[in-house]
């Protein structure tokens, strides 16, 4: 066994905003996602875009500013930036299922090798099911980044050959990051763009539940 | 001279009977007209079927309505929030029926009711336990699913300020449903936080024109 340490929330969370690029349309999911607002490079325009109805959105006020008319999908209080709108529902959905948002960042429960992507419902008796707007983000969006954890709390890989959870939408993610690396998922493939220091191809393969390409 | 503007939120209710379907306004509590829902309960009309985004949250607003035990069905996006724990023990115990409708889709499908569509083709969860028994099409090499529009009998919605002819702004991300929903019923009473004067809103800036509106009323002390 070698020595690696796995990212930690923030460390995906900035690996991600670093492949974010000046001018993009982005929408960050609820959860973990949201995080990557706080990494975003501060001298470039980014438009972080919130399916209620926000375009520009800022990051959250002082307690003091709190405004129950301004909040994120999240339900979090958020400010809009200089230049920032505001729209309705309509128009919020078009923005994501008519494919002007450039990049969507999700959670999810797991991904398969083809893109599928569960992160709704876990569809046990006691579950209530709830999507919002997983199902239209997952198939607007010209491109679908994933960040979740590697292996589930029970060690069991989340990247599977197929999903075993109820979909949220066919052939979607374009790349997933996790605490362990980043996979890119192409026409030919899971193939690895970066792992943790220390951690080998191999050992990373037995966390994995579908075959994986070195680049 | 026509005047929409109604004195009192109970004055408002009085149209609304028994089995209406009523699509209610707001994201959380952003947009949610907490005084019309008020004065929904106390109108006390039973069966209800409600439109709205969520399921309620805490004791409040939409989330009193359900407890009330006027709603038959709730056709929502997200019922289950941190603080929906009426809708949940109401849903557990088989005293609530759901519809769960992807966000997206329950906006587009009010709009097609609003716009006199006959349905609408969605890609979004196509391939989905929530697209199952529903007919499919594939057209340009994309797979969507056929949906049907929502009309309902009433919308109560929240703007931020109104005239009498019932045109419409909103603040903030208050707006999120209330234009559409607007559009999609056929009797939409807003509440608003100022009546303003014919012309004092600026066409420019109006957001639902006074044609999707019929009642107006004036909540003091709201933002």
């Amino acid at each position: 066994m070698s020595n690696y340490t796995p990212l930690s929330v923030d460390e995906i969370a900035k690996r991600v905003a670093q492949d974010i690029e000046e001018g993009m349309y982005v929408n960050l999911g609820i959860g973990q996602p949201t995080k990557v607002a706080d990494f975003l490079p501060k001298d470039k325009d980014i438009f972080l875009h919130s399916e209620n109805g926000v375009l520009g959105m800022g990051p959250a006020p002082e307690e003091a500013d709190r405004d129950g008319d301004l909040i994120n999908a999240g339900k979090q209080y958020i400010t809009l930036l200089k230049g920032g709108s505001y729209f309705h529902h309509g128009d919020s959905f078009a923005m994501i299922r008519g494919g002007h948002i450039d990049l969507c960042v999700l959670g999810a429960f797991e991904v398969a090798k083809n893109g599928d992507i569960a992160n709704w419902f876990l569809g046990r008796p006691k579950d209530i099911p709830a999507v919002g707007g997983a199902m239209d983000l997952a198939v607007g969006a010209k491109k679908v980044y994933v960040i979740m954890d590697h292996v589930s709390k029970n060690g069991e890989p989340k990247i599977v050959e197929s999903l075993n959870l109820p979909i949220t939408g066919e052939k979607c993610v374009n790349r997933i990051y996790t605490d362990l690396a980043v996979i890119d998922i192409t026409e030919q493939g899971l193939v690895v763009r970066d792992m943790v220091e220390g951690l080998t191809f191999n050992e990373l393969q037995s966390k994995t539940g579908a075959t994986l390409q070195q680049p | 001279m026509l005047n929409k503007v109604t004195e009192s939120a109970i004055d408002a209710m009085n149209h609304i009977n028994d089995g209406a379907t009523i699509l209610i306004g707001g994201f959380g509590l952003a947009g949610q007209p907490a005084e019309l829902i008020d004065a929904l309960i106390e109108r006390n009309a039973k069966d209800l079927t409600i439109v709205s985004n969520n399921a309620g949250n805490g004791e409040t607003g939409l989330a009193l309505l359900l407890k009330s035990g006027c709603v038959r069905k709730i056709i929502c996006s997200f019922p289950r929030q941190h603080d929906s724990y009426i809708f949940d023990d109401l849903y557990r115990s088989g005293k609530i029926e759901l519809e769960v409708v992807p966000q997206g889709t329950l906006a587009a499908r009010m709009q097609a009711g609003g716009s006199g569509l006959g349905a609408i083709y969605t890609p979004t969860a196509y391939g989905t336990l929530l697209a199952e028994g529903k007919e499919t099409r594939t057209i340009d090499g994309v797979n969507y699913v056929l949906e049907y529009p929502i009309k309902a009998d009433f919308a109560l919605i929240k703007a931020f300020k109104g005239d009498r002819w019932g045109n419409l702004t909103y603040r903030k991300a208050a707006r999120n449903f209330g234009p559409i929903m607007a559009a999609a019923s056929k009797h939409t009473i807003a509440q608003v936080s100022e009546v303003v004067e014919l012309g004092a809103l600026d066409p420019e800036h109006i957001i639902t024109p006074g044609i999707f509106v019929h009642e107006v009323v004036c909540v003091k002390g709201d933002k």
